[in-house]
Parts: C-alpha cells; structure tokens; sequence
C-alpha cells in the first residue's frame, strides 16, 4: 500500500465502474463521493486502510493526514466540520477510547459540515487486545449508527452518513468489524457530489462548551435523539424482509449475512441503524411473527433494547456474547434454539494441525533488542506493536501489555510499589511513543521514577503495514515532512541519560542496557534501525551455515528469526542449523551468536 | 465442474503462510468472478497473520453471495500454497466432490524447531502427498515453487498455482491471464503468464497427481539412533568470577547467577547437555560430561 501511495494517484474510477472493494475501499470511496474535503487518522488494524484509500484520491479533492492519535485525528475532523466542510476520521474500536473525550461534547455540540467517523471493531480479536462493542459508544454519546453488511452498504451508508449528520446536527458513526473491512465484494461505484461549503457558523452557545450552554445542548441531543427514531421507522435504511412467519430474526451488519445463509426463509427485520432503534418498525415487525430472535455479535444491545420495550425477544441465551460470528456459529445458536436441524460434523480429515504462530520477521530489529531484555532478566512494561510478539518463546521477555503508550507510566507505577527487584524496563515502538508515549515520560521524568525506558526505534508504524509518522519525514501521501529528532525530544523532556544504539550491534546493546538500568533515575535508550518491510523491503547478502563446523548448540534459534530452521545434518543427537537465503536479510545477528563461527555471508 | 450456468455458490479457499501471495491469487479470482457477472465475497483475514503466520482466504461466487466466510465443510476447492497449510484446513473440503490443489513445498516454522532433546525432528506435518490424495475427491498435488523457481522467479508459484485452478474452473484461459497481468508488478508480468500456463498445462494431465519431487520432499526421517544420555553439569565455584557469559548464552536459559555471583545450575531438567557454556566459559569453570543411558535389556 505505501508503495501504491508513493506513486501519482490515479483516476478515480467513475460512476458506473463496477469492481469488488473491501469494506475499508467501500468506505473512502464513500467519503469521496460524499465530497469531504477533510479526513485524518492514526491507522489500527482493521480500519488502516480506509485513510490510505482516501489518500488515493486527489489531493485536490480531499486533504487526508495521519494524525498521531485517534483523538488528534478525531480533533481534526472537527475542526474541519467547524469550518464548514464535510470531515471525515476512522478509528479501530480501541482507538474510539482515546477519542472518546472529544466525541462525548461534540455530539452536544453537532456539526456544521457534516461529521463522519468510521469504527472498526475487532470481534474474535484478530489483531487488538479486546473486542469491545462500539454500537455501546454510539448509544452513550446519542449519535446515530450505521451498520453496513457488505461493499455496497459500506460505500452507500457512507454517503447517507454525511446527508444524516448534516440533516440532524450530529456526528454520525459508520460502524464495520475486521470481516466487512477485509471482505471484497462486488460494488457498483457512484458520482461524486460537490457540497459548497458553508461558513464557520459563529455561535458560541452552540460551539463552546461551558457548562451553560452545555446544559442547554444536552436537551437539544434528547430531542434530536426524539427525531430521529421517528425519522428511521420509515427510513430504507432499516428494512423488513418478509418471510415465514413463525420466527423473525432481527440483526444488522455482517451478521444478516450469516442468517439469510443458514436460514433464509425467516422473516426478517434488517437493521442498518442499530442506535437509535425505530421502535414502531420493531413493534410492528415483532407483532407480526411468533418468536422473536436477535443475531448480533458480542453486547446485546438491541435485545435488551427489545426487553426494555416489553417484547418477548431471545438472543444471547442461545447466541455467545464473545468472538466472532461465523455460519457455523449462527447455526448452531439457532439449533440451540430449536430452529434449525444440528449441524452434522462428517469432516473425515481429523489430525492435530501444525503450530504456526505469527513471529518477527527475518532480520526484524525487535528482536535483538528483546534477546538483550530477557539475558539481563529485566521486569518489562510492554506496549502496542509488532513486538509484543516477544511475549512468547524464544524471546519471552514482556511482562505486561494493557494499551497504546501504556507501557512508560505502568513502569512508573511498578517503580512506586517499590517491591520489584529487577530493573524496570518500558519498551515502545516510535509510533506508539508519538501516539501516546510523551505525557508518560514527562510524568516518569517529573516524579523522578527510577526506570529505563526502550524506544525502540524502526521508522515506521509497522504491525499495521507501514504507515507513515511524524518521526519518519513523510506525510501520508509520501510528501516530506518535519521529521522528529527522538533524542532532542526526550532530552526537552528533561531525561538527561539518553543514547541511541544500532539494533543489529548485540554487544553494545547489552552493555548500553545495562548503564542504563544502572542509571538512577530516568534513562532512554533509542534502537535505531529500520522496519525489514516498510517503507522499503530490505535485503541484504544472505548468510549461510558452514555444516562442518556447526556444533548444534542452537544459541542462534533464541532470536525466533523464521530463515533459521533445522539442517538434514546432526551433531551429538541435534539437528544442525540452515539458513534460508531466500529470507535471510543479512542482519549478522545470528553470526553474532555463533559460537563455532560457522555463519558467515554467501560468497 | 460448473456446468452450463453456476446455480448454486461456489466455494474456493486459499491457504498459506504470510507473504506467499495468498491474497492476491483471492483477489484475481474475486475479480476474474464479478467480471463474469457473478456476485463475489472475498473475505480475508490479516494483522499479526502477515507476520509469518497462516493466512486463508474465502472467495465465494454465485448468483447471490451472502456469508463472507465458507461453512465448515463446503469448500469446493481447496487451493493450499503451503503443505502444512492445506492440511490445516482440509476438514472444511466437501468430503465427497471437494477438490484439493497443493504446492508441496514446506516451510518449517522456527516453532517447529524448538525441541533440543536428542534425537528430537522438527514438528512438522508428517502426513504424505500419497496418504492424502488417497482419500480425497479429486486432487493435485504439485512442486509450485520448484516449476516457478525454473522460470526464473519462485515467488510466482502463486500463479502456477492459479494455472491448476483454472483447469477446474469455467472461466475462459484469457480471462485468466488477463487479469493476473494486470495485478501483478509490470516487471513480472512475463514470469506470471509462463508460470500460468505451466500449472495449467500440469493440472490438465489427470485428476489425482502428484508431482514426483513431491514424493522426495515428503520422505520419512531417516533413523538415525541417538542414545538417551544423562547430563552432569559441574561447577567450579573457586574458577567463575560470575561475567554470566553462560547465563545468557545457554539456549535453555537454564543457569543462573546465585546470591555469591557465582554461575549455577537452577533448573537442571531443561539441561540438555549441549555443552555450550562449557566450550563459551572463559575461565574453564564448567564441565558437562554426557553418559550414554544403558538401556534395560527386555
């Protein structure tokens, strides 16, 4: 994608063209057909490649930016919707927590150009450290919620998204989950239209939060919240789908997808707005069949809704209210419920599959920096990215992981207790130090915490594939950019122990690591070296194993590099070690470990 | 195998392990499918799953497509660009008309290279080609990576791949080619067509194939007899001056520094006997002597 990015935008595709989209490039087309001018956002598997996608749309129709957070992102939306032009963020449902301070009064505050934000959320945990349930956001801040259930949905609700925000002066979510974000489907694409822009509408009352006129505005959302349930019982957005009578199914999203599958003779009610709910389409949909039954994945939000109404619905007692819904899932609940026949499970291939866990890439920097961690036996605070990988064999050496930029002040915390006797070491990556790491430092620095902290430096956001930062000089349409200096950053925090040290140099990693943890007080330590894939693939002359020699110590396996597996050859019962050429990078780490010297570069 | 006109949803699922290309076999057939005028659902899965990990991808087409992702047991082709990989997901193949399409090349995970007893093999996958075939509906199993790698590129093995698939669907060849060239890199273009054309021309010579490297890469472990061994690990206190060299060189990580900063054994059942620390210990502190287990005569 970011090489894609690199290169000259091409031509929209025009109205008419029909192509299968994922969820996510349904969404930016959405948005730029919708004629935003704005979007900005921190990328976060899955919602990262809407930005890149609106970013592959011309400059002159859109600005599209990686901010460094979801709420500076969500700040900048915003403010582009204060000056009057439709505004655009995207967000993974962690990334809505940190947004969720600036979502909370501006859904008093309403929009001027219309206000858009797609969430993301991550049922069965793909790539996240929880699956908790947005659609609770939307109720919880009163701004509507549309749940699209393929490409075209995704693209079309996007569009009415802006019209709604603008019509009822709210925010409006687009909600996804990892399956219709990474899901193409077939999608008829449309015209884009060019909304004029309206003027920064001077309005304090309605524009500044002081508590007067936010006593004020908390009615005007009661009332719009009134509005607009009326305005979505005869609303397409929300569709019955008449069926056998006997039982109908309410759902919405990905989930109508797995009951028109498994059931498709059901009557059904099709939600594609999940708050607020349309109680007279309920109402008159649930009076008109026998059984009730709600398909949504994880919360039952729209069951207890239908409970609080008085109607009989069912749902999570037959339906699990964690992970991630599939056919056979949505089957086997509405067995349970005594709706379906049980699946019979005839699978005649029955052995143990093979392990194959997620690792760090061949020459990946993390992985030296993690060895020296776990040989100098520190207690580590741990944080978002690719190397969380490192709470596993063979470099077993995180401790704790809670949330972006959680790492620093969590060693502070530990620091305090008082009870740890290993040295303290938080380790976070140049994205997630920009995200979130800051204030934490400032506080170790200012409470004067004796800890150490890693920034482990790769230039790049690299678990999500590689997206840009103020800390790697490029913006994200690949124009150049102010690049942050790390170690006059943290200097101008007042850290005054500070060195930067090449990743791929084992020897002085370990000692710098080491005079760091002696350091009292707080102390830094930069690895420097780039990301093996992003923005560049690199790939260096392999290195190979000379097999006469290799004493199948394997003291070279303890990196995890994934080019690195067992030879045909033996040495005292164990297998020798190979090298695959084809994956090796060359980074000499391994060469560093040996102890025959029997790892040198292909001649 | 499609007959006149598809009236029902097709089934593909793609498997691999991250990086092979898995995705972008999914998207030429999602886009060779919607251009045809079917309806198309290409769902797929990615985040820590690119980090060497298995990565599959549902396409499914059909005069309506609702369900992303393909029930457990519908797949009608199974396409798997890694051994291991296929076997994986070889339960959700349609037991009775289920075709299999697998390269035979392996790639061993580091994970499955952690165990340092003696004599211990890698946990890999130890079912063979011939076992598998057998009990599968129709399937192919072939050296992707091996044709590709001849051509002058083994990353297109992906599109040899694609060139097998193609014999079992009903989509005209151009169709085919067309669309690879144009997702494919402009430089690759020429490799990606020949590599088509290979595993098509490979795929049409029979319905249960193996291709005959795929028997040789699939041979069972030869014997090799490792005696069982117990290890004694001494420590010359007076001789270490605690530098913790085999502390953190052990790849059991099983010494550590005592209360007197003098080097010990602390966890001596993950003690294989390898020898390192004594051969790294610069002041000749530790010896490790390994003495073959008699076994009990039965």
């Amino acid at each position: 994608m970011t090489e894609a990015l690199r290169q000259t935008a091409a031509e929209p595709s025009p109205a008419g063209a029909a192509r299968p989209l994922t969820g996510n490039e349904a969404i930016a087309r959405g948005v730029w057909e919708a004629g935003a001018r704005v979007a900005a956002a921190y990328p976060g598997t899955p919602s990262t490649e809407i930005l890149e996608n609106v970013a592959t749309y011309p400059a002159s129709d859109i600005h599209a930016q990686w901010s460094t957070n979801e709420k500076t992102g969500m700040d900048v939306a915003i403010g582009a919707s204060f000056a009057g032009v439709r505004a655009f963020t995207a967000m993974k449902h962690v990334g809505l927590n940190v947004a969720a301070d600036a979502l909370m009064s501006f859904s008093y505050i309403g929009v001027n150009g219309g206000l858009v934000i797609a969430i993301c959320d991550d049922p069965g945990i793909h790539s996240s450290q929880n699956e908790q349930d947005s659609r609770i956001y939307a109720r919880f801040a009163q701004v509507p919620v549309l749940e699209p259930s393929d490409g075209q949905e995704a693209l079309d609700f996007t569009r009415q998204a802006f019209d709604l925000s603008e019509q009822f002066d709210t925010p409006v979510f687009v909600r996804s989950t990892t399956r219709l974000s990474h899901t193409r489907s077939a999608v008829v694409m449309g015209a884009r239209e060019t909304p004029a822009p309206r003027a920064f509408a001077e309005n304090p009352r309605k524009n500044v939060m002081i508590p007067a006129h936010a006593r004020m505005q908390h009615g005007v959302v009661l009332e719009r919240e009134r509005r607009l349930k009326d305005w979505l019982a005869d609303n397409p957005l929300n569709r019955v789908e008449p069926g056998d009578t006997s039982v109908g199914i309410i759902t919405s999203g990905i989930p109508y997808t797995y009951v028109k599958e498994v059931m498709p003779d059901a009557s059904v009610l099709k939600l594609g707005v999940t708050w607020p709910l349309p109680d007279r389409l309920i109402r008159d949909f649930c009076a008109g069949v026998e059984r009730v039954i709600v398909v949504e994945e994880l919360e039952p939000l729209i069951e207890d809704a239908l409970k609080a109404m008085g109607i009989p619905a069912e749902g999570k007692a037959f339906f699990p209210r964690e992970g991630e819904f599939s056919p056979e899932v949505v089957h086997d609940a509405l067995a349970r419920a005594g709706l379906l026949v049980p699946r019979v499970n005839a699978a005649p291939f029955e052995f143990a599959p093979m392990v194959r866990p997620p690792v760090l890439c061949a020459g990946c920097p993390h992985a030296a920096c993690f060895m020296a961690l776990r040989a100098l036996d520190a207690r580590v605070a741990g944080d978002i990215g690719c190397y969380t990988l490192a709470v596993v064999e063979p470099l077993k050496s995180i401790d704790t992981c809670v949330s972006m930029g959680s790492s620093i002040a969590n060693a502070v915390g530990m620091a305090k207790a008082g009870t740890e006797t290993k040295p303290i070491v938080a380790t976070i990556g140049d994205s997630t130090f920009l995200h979130s790491g800051i204030p934490p430092l400032i506080d170790a620095v200012y409470n004067g915490a004796d800890i150490t902290v890693f920034l482990l430096d790769n230039h790049i956001t690299a678990m999500t594939g590689g997206q840009d930062h103020p800390g790697t000089g490029r913006t994200l349409r690949g124009d150049p950019a102010p690049r942050v200096d790390f170690v006059d950053l943290v200097k101008s925090l007042g850290v005054s122990w500070v060195q930067k040290v090449d990743s791929y140099d084992t020897a002085t990693l370990q000692r710098t690591l080491r005079e760091a943890m002696a350091h009292k007080g707080v102390s830094v330590v930069i690895s420097d070296r780039p990301c093996v894939l992003d923005p560049v693939r690199i790939k260096g002359p392999a290195m190979e194993v000379e097999q006469d020699s290799c004493i199948a110590c394997q003291a070279c396996m303890n990196l995890g590099c994934p080019a690195i597996t067992w030879s045909e050859g033996w040495h005292e019962g164990r297998h020798k070690v190979k090298i695959d050429p084809e994956a090796c990078i060359g980074c000499s780490l391994c060469a560093q470990l040996c102890t025959s010297h029997s790892i040198r570069p292909i001649h | 195998m499609m007959g006149e006109k598809l009236n029902r949803t097709m089934n593909v699922l793609i498997v691999g392990v991250g990086g092979q290309g898995v995705i972008m076999v999914s998207k030429v057939l999602a886009q060779l499918c919607q251009a045809d005028g079917h309806d198309v659902k290409q769902s797929e899965v990615h985040g820590m799953a690119k980090r060497g990990g298995g990565v599959f991808s549902h396409v499914r087409f059909g005069p309506k497509v609702w369900s992303p992702t393909i029930p457990e047991g519908e797949v009608d082709i199974l396409v798997a660009l890694e051994w291991a990989e296929g076997l994986r997901w070889l339960k959700h193949l349609k037991p009775d008309t289920g075709t299999f399409i697998a390269d035979c090349q392996k790639i061993v995970p580091p994970f499955a290279c952690r165990n340092r007893k003696r004599g211990a093999e890698p946990a890999y996958a130890p079912q063979t080609p011939e076992e598998i075939i057998e009990q599968v509906h129709a399937g192919y199993v072939m050296d992707a990576t091996g044709m590709a790698a001849n051509l002058g590129n083994a990353r297109a093995s992906n599109t040899v791949l694609l060139g097998a698939l193609s014999t079992v669907l009903d989509f005209p060849e151009e169709a085919w080619v067309e669309i690879i060239a144009a997702t494919v890199p402009a430089k690759s273009v020429e490799v990606n067509r020949a590599a088509f054309a290979e595993g098509r021309a490979w795929a049409m010579g029979g319905e249960k194939r193996i291709d005959v490297t795929a028997s040789g890469l699939h041979k069972a472990h030869s014997e090799v007899h490792h005696p069982q061994v117990d290890t004694i690990l001494e420590i010359t206190e007076e001789w270490c001056k605690g530098c913790d060299i085999c502390v953190k060189m052990c790849p059991e990580r099983c010494l550590r520094l005592n209360d007197r900063l003098k080097a010990e054994l602390a966890l001596p059942d993950l003690c294989t006997g390898c020898q390192l620390c004594a051969w790294l210990c610069p002041d000749q502190a530790i010896s490790v002597t390994n003495i073959p287990v008699t076994e009990p005569a039965e």
